[in-house]
């Protein structure tokens, strides 16, 4: 690119407001823009700025058939603020709220603007997930199951492979619950939830439980992306140091769908960018996608926090834990609150807290680098970041 | 231009493949047709899979009439090892926007983009009503031909423009549609003879509206020498900006200024850069991504474009218009002015949303 690479090495970004909703399975008190105003406000307000400060909106949301809306972003433009600005509209299934964070940065680190606010929310009890994800596609044999019943066999097939005992679910969604007691904005707070009861729960979809899988939510989240000049002037601004998104195929004979290539792919990219070459040494603290209990052993393992077939002995040994060696989902996660387009953000925003020390009581202490992940489809559509709170030194 | 005065890195189109039809006999996607263009990019760039840095779609399931419609669709590209890629929910043209982003970030230095859509798997005019406010506007399902027609009347009667001016337009289109294999509906008439056809949506005739139009296309971005590598002739992009409206139907339906905003910021009349304003010569061709005619009216007078503009040589979407696909096919057809040396400025445009809500303006411009 000749002369070209030196102007465009990319620019810094930082995440300088955070905001969400209250999550719940029905948000009957607030219309869709509602929601999303409710976080959009909070994440304004923590940056310290109003809508005249903000060069663009990007929004992110799973199918549009769970609200019924097409392309609700357009009726929408008003009450986002996005009126008179450019507004991109994103959707990458699951991952969709870690890839509208992503597209936000870029806007960011390219110089294309300096203050960008990411929007990701979903109104699920507008309509009704299961219909929206039931229609009948031509040519494609149905699963008729839902995602646990799609999730289930990569689950079995884990436990085989890495010889995992039974009740390794049950302890991540035992202590997920736990730590969404300490997240006010959590939807569940199951406050008895623990590993016996967990294994006492009705089985849904064996091996997975019913307090091993994710509610369904209504619920928005909202971050302020901004320039190194803008940063610099805020306090506690959670730095991004890397970002990747990878994608694979939902069927294909060679896929492996316990351990999937683009999530490995993504993880090495991340890392390579971050320049991190220890995860489980270097990182703080992590939010990981983890809708069904059994994908936090296996994400552990497929973005490198620990060899193939050795995640849950991390999970085993309370190393995930709040006061663990790497903190996995301190404020709940997806186990807690599932408002499926913003489910990805939430991981991205709570990852930016943890490093501004604004986590409050499901804080984690002295966390200066933290991942936010998420994954889509049929475990096939990764977006993750790195966020420190000192700016990337290289 | 000097491409060494832009503030940004020089991106060039250097690649773009359409299939365009009535009705296009497969799956409600129309995925399966971008194996073809995916293949025909690689001929024209001499790229091959491995080449290419990021890929951005857009499309839309309510179009498909299921979720996910998208995920499909990274099959054409054969993504085993994984590939990194994004998708909007959008024309293709917003997601050349996002590819453009992610090549300035210097992350990578190509992009295939692409776009597709089978408007005929459902009453178009009726699932695009679903865009429209929920709990004031769809539940009376204003259709999209019915509102267009309420946005003429009010033209007319306020005088902005005659459906003389609008006949003009289609004549225009369609006679230039005459060279596009791709055009759905072709063959010019006399302004005298299109007013005598019959009223559709009052005060709309039939070719005043873009006819339902099945179809994909793609398009290749590269960076520097990796344009020039891939083609003797890139298309320069010197400014690409988007902007959208508010939604509300009380707003002035005859104007739409975020066009106008995104023309100044995408340069228009002229790029501040740091080495001062650049690049201020005339447009030569613009596409221009009107579905009805009136709305090419709207769309010249907030550009400011002169009467000696050449307005959509492809015919426009007046000849063929397939839906989340058709703001790209508007950037293509312009960049192949640029290839072929026809023009040496040229700009496209696409519009997303009911009656004109969102658009999106890219130039173009030969190298030097």
């Amino acid at each position: 690119m000749g002369g070209f690479d030196k102007l465009n090495q990319r620019k810094l970004a930082a995440v300088i407001g955070v905001g969400q909703t209250h999550h719940r399975a029905k948000r009957e008190d607030v219309s869709m823009a509602g929601l999303c105003r409710e976080a959009i406000d909070r994440a304004l307000v923590d940056a310290g700025m109003t809508f005249d400060d903000i060069d663009a909106v990007v929004v992110g949301k799973a199918p549009d058939l769970f609200e019924g809306v097409m392309m609700p972003e357009l009726m929408l433009a008003d009450s986002i603020g996005a009126v008179g600005k450019p507004l991109l509209r994103v959707h990458t299934a699951g991952s969709v709220g870690g890839s509208t964070a992503i597209v936000a940065a870029s806007l960011v680190q390219s110089g294309v603007h300096k203050r960008v606010l990411a929007l990701a929310y979903e109104k699920q009890s507008e309509s009704n997930a299961m219909w929206a994800l039931s229609v009948p596609v031509p040519f494609i044999m149905p699963v008729h199951a839902g995602a646990g019943g799609y999730f289930a066999p990569h689950v079995r097939s884990y436990i085989r492979r890495a010889g995992a005992p039974l009740h390794i679910g049950a302890i991540v969604a035992a202590k997920d619950r736990q730590n969404a007691l300490k997240n006010p904005f959590a939807h569940l707070h199951n406050k008895d939830t623990t590993v016996e009861s967990v294994l006492a729960s009705q089985m849904l979809w064996d091996p997975i439980r019913y307090d091993e899988t994710c509610p369904s939510s209504d619920g928005a989240c909202a971050v302020v992306i901004a320039d190194e000049a803008t940063a610099r002037t805020v306090d506690s601004p959670a730095w991004i140091h890397a970002t990747a998104m990878r994608s694979e195929p939902t069927s294909a004979a060679e896929r492996d769908q316990v351990n999937p290539q683009a999530g490995r792919d993504a993880a090495a990219y991340l890392w390579k960018q971050a320049g991190i070459t220890s995860p489980i040494d270097e990182i703080d603290v992590a939010e990981i996608y983890v809708p069904f209990s059994w994908f936090e052993p296996m994400w552990l393992e497929n973005l490198g926090f620990a060899a193939e077939g050795e995640g849950w002995k991390l999970t085993e040994a309370g190393e995930t834990a709040l006061d663990g060696r790497l903190p996995v989902n301190a404020s709940g996660g997806v186990l807690s609150s599932n408002p499926i387009g913003a489910s990805g953000m939430l991981r991205f925003a709570e990852a930016a807290l943890q490093v501004r020390g604004r986590a409050g009581e499901h804080q984690v202490d002295g966390a200066r680098k933290a991942l936010g992940h998420a994954y889509g489809g049929g475990s096939q559509f990764f977006a993750m970041w790195v966020v420190g709170i000192e700016p990337p030194s290289n | 231009m000097n491409l060494d005065k832009l503030d940004h890195r020089p991106v060039a189109v250097v690649g773009f493949a359409q299939r365009q039809m009535a009705e296009f006999d497969g799956s409600p996607t129309c995925v399966e047709l971008l194996v073809p263009l995916f293949a025909e990019l690689y001929e024209q760039t001499g790229f091959t899979r491995k080449d290419i840095g990021f890929w951005c779609s857009g499309s839309s399931d309510y179009l498909a009439g299921r979720s996910f419609s998208f995920v499909s669709a990274v099959d054409a590209i054969g993504v085993i090892p994984p590939v990194n890629e994004s998708h909007v929910e959008m024309d293709a043209a917003w997601a050349l926007y996002e590819a453009w982003v992610k090549i300035q970030t210097g992350e990578v230095d190509t992009a295939i983009v692409y776009g597709f859509g089978k408007s005929s798997a459902g009453v178009l005019r009726r699932t695009l009503a679903l865009q429209l406010d929920p709990y004031t506007q769809t539940p009376l399902w204003p259709d999209t031909v019915s509102l267009a027609g309420l946005q003429a009347r009010l033209g007319l009667d306020s005088g902005l423009w005659d459906e003389a001016a609008m006949a003009s337009v289609v004549s225009r289109s369609l006679t230039d549609a005459e060279s596009n294999e791709y055009a759905v509906r072709r063959g010019g008439s006399s302004v005298a003879e299109l007013l005598a056809r019959p009223l559709y949506a009052d005060p709309l005739r039939k070719h005043d509206c873009a006819p339902v139009t099945d179809g994909a296309a793609a398009v290749v971005l590269a960076a520097g020498d990796r344009a020039r590598s891939a083609s003797e002739h890139p298309a320069w992009i010197t400014g690409i900006a988007h902007n959208v409206d508010s939604l509300q139907l009380s707003r002035d339906l005859t104007a739409a200024p975020s066009v106008r905003r995104a023309g100044q910021a995408a340069g228009l009349h002229g790029i501040e850069t740091a080495a001062g304003v650049i690049g201020s010569a005339g447009i030569d061709v613009a596409e221009l991504h009107a579905p009805f005619s009136h709305q090419e009216l709207i769309l010249r007078r907030e550009l400011g474009l002169p009467d000696d503009v050449r307005i959509n040589p492809s015919g426009g979407a007046l000849a063929a218009n397939a839906m989340f696909a058709s703001g790209l096919i508007r950037i293509g057809e312009a960049a192949r002015r640029v290839w072929d040396g026809t023009a040496g400025r040229v700009l496209g445009h696409a519009t997303s949303g009911p009656l004109l809500q969102q658009n999106l303006v890219c130039v173009m411009e030969a190298g030097h």
